[in-house]
This record gives C-alpha cells, sequence and structure tokens, in this order.
C-alpha cells in the first residue's frame, strides 16, 4: 500500500499545466496605490466592515501604544511598533477565512491579535518567556519569524500542501519591504508562482529597514513590480486606506482560492515610530517626513469617510476609544504579573525524546536547581 | 610627541578605531553591510566611518546577508579587502553557503591564484537579553569549515589588535564579536595600540599552579571571575583565552596544561559537537602524560538558545565552572 493509498482523505489535485505568459500587461501593477477612502469607491464599501475596520483600527493603535510603554517597564524585552501600519495589519487579518493560514513576520503582532490570539500569547515572544506563546494550529498562525523572509517559502509549502490535499486554505505571508531583498523572498514568489500555490504575498512598505531607505533597497518603480517576472499579478495598494487593502487583499485570496495562483501585495505604509524602543531614528530621517504621514494617518482617514457618511458619531468614537481602553487595561494588568517559568522547560521541546546526553544536562540543572532552593539563595543569587 | 594616557575605552570603541585605521591606511578596505552607513551599525561599531570614507567605502547594502557576503567574495577577487557586518550571528546564516562553498574553498580551488582577503565580522553570543535569533553562539560551524581564520576578542586591546590583524590577513576571517563585551571598559590608549599580533597566539590572562581555565570572547569575564572566588577553596587556576580557534594554539594552551595537570574549557555554545570537544581531545592527544584528570568541558546546553528569562540557566557560570574545577579532584575508578 502506498502512503497515498493509506490516507483516505487524501485527494491530490495536480496543478495546472504551466502556461507561459505572453503578455505582461494584467500582470503589472497600477502606477498610483489603490485607494478607496476619499473617493466615489467608497460608496460601494460595506458599512459594517468599515465600523469594524475602525474599531479594530483604534483597538490596535492603544495596543501599540501600551506595548510600547511595557517595554519602558521593562515588562517586554523589546517591541517593534506598527504605529502607522495598523490598517495593513488589520486589513490583512481580517481578509482571510477562519481556515486561512498567517505567516507574520516579527513586526505583526496586530495581524495575530487580530486572527484571535490572546494579546498575551502574541507578546511572549517579545517579553522573553518564550520564543512562541501560541498553538500555531489554533488559529491557524505560523510563529512570528525574526529571521526576515524566511517565513515565505514556508506559506508556499503550507498552501501547495493544502492544495495537493484538496483543500481551499489560502496563506498570506507578511513581509516588510527590507526583507524583499532576501533570497528567500524571491524563491518563494518563484515557487508560489510554478506551483500556481494559493499564497498572497504582503509586503507592507514602510519606507525603511532599520535606517536604510527604500531607494537604496530596491531600484525597482515599486515593489510591487517584482511580481511580474515570476509571473503573478503585482498590486498597489494604499496601506494606510483599510477599505483599500481590505478590498485588494480579499480579492488576491479570492483569486488564490478559486485556484488562480499567487499574488504580491504592496501596502505603501509608513513607520511613524522608530524601529523599535532600541532604535534611534533621529539618525536616519527628520521630523518633516514623518509629519506628512502623521497627516495621512490610517486612523484619521477612516474616521473622516465614516463621519461624513453618517456612519460614526461623537458616541460611537467614544465607544471605540472606550473599548480599546478595556483591552489596554487587560493587556497591561496581565502583562504585569510575573510569568511563572520552569527552567526544565529548557529540554521539554528539543526532541520528541530526549538525547541521553540532555537527559544528563537536564539532570545538572535539577541538582544546580535544588542546591540553590535550598541554600536559600535569592533571585540573583546564581552566578 | 606628546603622549597621551590610557584612558577608558569599550570594546566596541576600538572595533571603530580599527576599521577607520584600517580604512585610512589601506584604500582597498571596504565596509559594507545592514545599516553600516547612516546609523553606523546597530551596535554603532561603524560610526562616522560613512561620513568620513564615503558611501563606496562604507555601504548600506540591501537586506541580503548571501548577497552582502556574495558581492564581498566579488569585491576581494578584484583585489579589494571587503569587511563585510553580518548583523547578529543568526541572521549569518542565509550567507552560510557563501562561507561553506566559495569563501573557504577560493585559494584552494584556484591553486592559490585567487586568495580571498575578506573579514566576517559577527557580533555573537547571548547574556544580552535579545529575544530568539540573536544570542546564537555559532563558531563550531566555522570552525568546522576549513579554509578559514576564526578569531574572537575578550578584551579592548585585543578587539582592536585582531581586528586590524584580520583585515590585514590574506586568507578570510570570521572575526567574531562578543555581544556582551561590546560595552565593557578597559584602559586603552589609542595613540599607542597594543602590536597587531599575527592572528593564532592564545594568551595567559591569569597564572595559577592547580588547573587551567581554557576559554575565550564571552566566557573569559567568567573564568576571571571564577578563578578569584575559587581561590577561596585552594585552587590557583591558570586562565588561557584562546583568542584565536582556527589557527588553534596548541604551544600556549599545553605549555599551561603541562603545568597545571588539569584543564578545563569553557564556552556558551553547546558541548555537544562544540568546540570544547576538539580542544579537550587535543590537549589530551598532547598531555596525557602530564593530565591529572580528564579534561572537562563547561559549555551552553545542547538546546536552542532560550529565550532571555532563562538564559542565566543555560550560560556557563561561575558555580557551574566550579564544580568542575571540583570534579577535577580525579580519582580512578576502583
Ligand atoms: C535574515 C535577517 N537579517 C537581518 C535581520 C535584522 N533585522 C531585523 S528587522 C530588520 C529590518 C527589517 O526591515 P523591513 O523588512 O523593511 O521590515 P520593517 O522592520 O520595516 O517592518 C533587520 C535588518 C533579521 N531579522 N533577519
Amino acid at each position: 500500500m502506498t502512503v497515498m493509498e493509506q490516507r483516505g482523505a487524501y485527494r491530490p489535485t495536480p496543478p495546472p499545466a504551466w502556461q507561459p505568459r505572453t503578455d505582461p500587461a494584467p500582470l503589472l501593477p497600477d502606477a498610483e496605490p489603490y485607494r478607496v477612502l476619499g473617493t466615489e469607491a467608497a460608496g460601494q464599501a460595506d458599512p459594517d466592515l468599515l465600523r469594524t475596520l475602525y474599531a479594530r483600527l483604534v483597538s490596535g493603535r492603544r495596543y501599540n501604544a501600551q506595548a510600547t510603554a511595557l517595554t519602558k517597564q521593562g515588562r517586554l524585552a523589546v517591541y517593534p511598533s506598527s504605529t502607522g501600519q495598523e490598517a495593513c495589519e488589520v486589513a490583512a487579518a481580517l481578509a482571510l477565512e477562519e481556515r486561512d493560514w498567517l505567516f507574520p513576520s516579527y513586526r505583526d503582532t496586530l495581524a495575530v491579535v487580530a486572527r484571535g490570539v490572546d494579546p498575551v500569547e502574541a507578546l511572549t515572544l517579545l517579553r522573553g518567556d518564550w520564543h512562541t506563546g501560541y498553538d500555531p494550529y489554533e488559529h491557524r498562525v505560523a510563529p512570528l519569524s525574526t529571521p526576515l523572509a524566511t517565513q515565505l517559502p514556508h506559506a508556499v509549502g503550507l498552501a501547495h500542501a493544502a492544495r495537493l490535499k484538496g483543500d481551499d486554505v489560502v496563506a498570506l505571508a507578511m513581509v516588510g519591504d527590507g526583507g524583499t531583498s532576501e533570497g528567500d523572498f524571491h524563491e518563494a514568489l518563484n515557487f508560489a508562482a510554478v506551483w500556481q500555490a494559493p499564497v498572497v504575498f504582503l509586503v507592507q512598505n514602510n519606507g525603511f529597514a532599520i535606517s536604510v531607505p527604500l531607494a537604496k533597497q530596491t531600484a525597482a518603480p515599486s515593489l510591487a513590480h517584482k511580481a511580474v517576472g515570476y509571473g503573478m499579478p503585482g498590486r498597489l495598494v494604499d496601506g494606510n486606506d483599510a477599505a483599500a487593502v481590505h478590498e485588494v487583499l480579499s480579492d488576491a485570496v479570492r483569486h488564490a482560492r478559486a485556484g488562480g495562483g499567487p499574488t504580491l501585495v504592496e501596502a505603501v505604509t509608513y513607520r511613524v515610530e522608530a524601529h523599535t524602543n532600541a532604535d534611534d531614528a533621529t539618525r536616519y530621517r527628520g521630523d518633516a517626513e514623518v509629519e506628512t504621514w502623521r497627516r495621512h494617518d490610517p486612523i484619521d482617514l477612516l474616521q473622516r469617510e465614516l463621519t461624513e457618511r453618517g456612519l460614526l458619531d461623537e458616541d460611537g468614537v467614544r465607544a471605540a476609544r472606550e473599548d480599546a481602553e478595556t483591552m489596554a487595561a487587560d493587556l497591561r494588568a496581565r502583562m504585569n504579573q510575573d510569568p511563572r517559568l520552569d527552567p526544565m522547560d529548557l529540554f521539554a521541546h528539543v526532541y520528541a525524546e530526549p538525547t541521553p546526553q540532555l537527559r544528563e544536562q537536564r539532570d545538572l540543572l535539577r541538582a544546580e536547581l535544588a542546591a540553590e532552593a535550598e541554600s536559600g539563595a535569592a533571585e540573583g543569587g546564581h552566578r | 610627541m606628546t603622549t597621551v594616557a590610557a584612558k577608558p575605552a569599550t570594546m566596541a570603541q576600538a572595533l571603530t578605531r580599527a576599521l577607520r585605521d584600517a580604512m585610512a591606511a589601506d584604500p582597498g578596505v571596504h565596509v559594507l553591510g545592514e545599516d553600516v552607513g547612516a546609523l553606523g551599525g546597530v551596535f554603532r561599531v561603524t560610526d562616522g566611518l560613512a561620513a568620513e570614507f564615503g558611501e563606496d567605502r562604507c555601504t548600506d547594502t540591501p537586506l541580503a546577508e548571501a548577497g552582502i557576503l556574495g558581492t564581498a567574495v566579488g569585491m576581494a577577487m578584484y583585489g579589494l579587502r571587503p569587511v563585510v557586518e553580518m548583523q547578529f550571528d543568526a541572521f549569518a546564516y542565509p550567507a552560510f553557503e557563501q562561507v561553506v562553498s566559495h569563501v573557504t574553498k577560493m585559494r584552494n580551488r584556484t591553486r592559490g591564484k585567487m586568495p580571498l582577503p575578506l573579514t566576517i565580522r559577527v557580533p555573537y553570543g547571548g547574556g544580552i537579553g535579545g529575544v530568539e535569533h540573536h544570542s546564537d553562539s555559532s563558531e563550531a560551524y566555522y570552525m568546522a569549515t576549513p579554509g578559514l581564520h576564526v578569531v574572537t576578542p575578550a578584551t579592548v586591546a585585543d578587539a582592536y589588535g585582531l581586528l586590524r590583524a584580520s583585515i590585514a590577513s590574506d586568507d578570510p576571517v570570521v572575526f567574531l564579536e562578543p555581544k556582551r563585551l561590546y560595552w565593557s571598559k578597559d584602559a586603552w590608549n589609542p595613540q599607542e595600540p597594543a602590536p597587531v599580533e599575527p592572528i593564532g597566539r592564545a594568551v595567559v590572562r591569569r597564572p595559577g599552579r592547580s588547573a587551567t581555565l581554557i576559554t575565550y570572547g564571552p566566557s573569559l569575564v567568567v573564568c576571571m571571575e571564577a578563578a578569584e572566588a575559587a581561590r577561596a577553596e585552594g585552587w590557583d587556576l591558570e586562565v588561557v583565552d584562546l583568542r584565536s580557534l582556527v589557527p588553534f594554539d596548541d604551544e600556549t594552551v599545553c605549555a599551561s596544561v603541562r603545568r597545571t595537570g588539569r584543564a578545563v574549557v569553557v564556552h556558551e555554545s553547546g558541548s555537544f559537537g562544540g568546540p570544547g570537544g576538539e580542544i579537550a581531545a587535543r590537549v589530551t592527544e598532547r598531555c596525557f602524560h602530564h593530565l591529572e584528570a580528564p579534561v572537562l568541558r563547561v559549555a551552553g546546553f545542547d538546546i536552542p538558545y532560550p529565550p532571555p528569562m532563562l538564559e542565566r540557566h543555560h550560560l556557563p557560570g561561575v558555580d557551574r565552572i566550579l564544580d568542575a574545577v571540583g570534579r577535577l579532584q580525579w580519582e580512578a575508578e576502583s
């Protein structure tokens, strides 16, 4: 019996035969980022969706502020804020169905939370108590990836596997503008296009990779242009326009689910805060640029649209803020509790079965901890 | 000439000074990497170099480690002396193919016609509270690849001297910077930096009679502390700082072990397949008749680098070293 026969549920659907593309024109991104808010297209947007996006943006902004405050109190080792980029984070997560998968980068905590992961569990990596605090299968969220672009091929492989099994699952993989220079980015795009894998790549182009501006990262007219050479469509969208991001990503997800293959979406946005709390942004950029972008704030854009169309009043704004405050208070309270860590966990998940060598080391640590406890050594007593 | 008194300087400052002096001395020396320009590197080691030498000599590259090292190989082929910065230990892995397939083999493949004088600076090791992928000790991978020099300073003076020597070397050097020592200070006179010694000399940091601690990089400080603490228990420990893992200074190490008759190797990276195994084997092969006890290893556990809240249990500390020293009172099993 072959492996395939053993697994009754295994329904291979071979990818369609590769069709050489003779006309790249339909793959090319528009010259200008796609916008919805403030344009006629906004009239077609679902009011409920807009209101949901708004509430999530307000909450996301508050989350960023709270997490940044927690770094100042030493509760988080580091926090890469996505302030200014909340529209990408939230709209990306909301464009997915429950059965879909998210492959986040280290800055994408908000997208992870928007998928339903507990806010505290989403922060364990950055707090330093464990590398990934959540069960990836529970909400279909891969671990936050610290090495840049390395999670992109995983997204392609997972989506490909789902397709081979006959499941209509889509993978959304997020990466920064800097990450698009890594070899893994290019290999992932190529595999996805050749296999026609149901993947959507979302590049959040926030202008900088730590200190390096986009102009030193690429000579392409846009990052969305990179798609064309691999044979997939590239789409350019205003990353501060939550309605536009949601629409473009939803289209790409639908397209992938229907067997149309991958899409590369570039969302043009801006990193308003420094790279992380440990970074000094004044070394590489001036205030004027930041101010320009603050005037193109994703929350303001959406709030203006909703208010003008009578979909949001002052009570609605207040309610969104109050909900965000409640979330922040809860996050603060729970993050201010010291996590309970068992040092023996160091050996818990290195292998399914620890090697004899690891068992020896485990015994050594156990003895050390016992001696420490006996000598009543307080915290820091260990040298 | 007025002499400038030695003032406290950090290891990061000494490294910056070494790069600057090397660039001033040789127009072929080029620095490249992620954020090395305006930002001066995330550890500020390249601070001011772009301003002084221009962006062609100190270049912010696209974010791609394989590309950084691969292009550096080409630059070295054309006669330049590139110094590349890998931002953190674990982010150098995309460049590992270039290390293994080309950097280490080019001289050999071309029968000596195409040497590669390039330096790969890699901040490495833990103890700084970094989240995952920011604390790896990757020296064993580099040591296991013939064709590379692997060096790591533990003092401010050595940071300067070894980096100058690495850049001057006609062979590729992996220059491992212990990041938790970046801000450690020593009295150091930039006007009269220690002479640039050739790569490959270990040094006795503390003489002693009862046993030798063999160590390098970030663990040197811990070993010195352990040696102090051991005095109370009647141990007079000698501490050898290897400084260079490849080439390995058998002479200094074995001379010490022959004097003391006992040895412990201390490092952060895991013990299984780690540097300590090689060192213990060499010492045993050369000093067998002088040894009163097996050569012991005190190393990090054989686990992926743990989250910061647990790293103190993983890193070899003074107590773990002292325990090993106690076990050197070896009695043959009956
Ligand atoms: C492979 C790899 N190299 C280097 C780093 C160090 N690093 C962390 S974030 C960063 C910049 C990332 O910029 P970008 O991809 O634009 O994402 P953003 O931070 O703007 O969200 C760098 C260089 C890393 N995490 N992984």
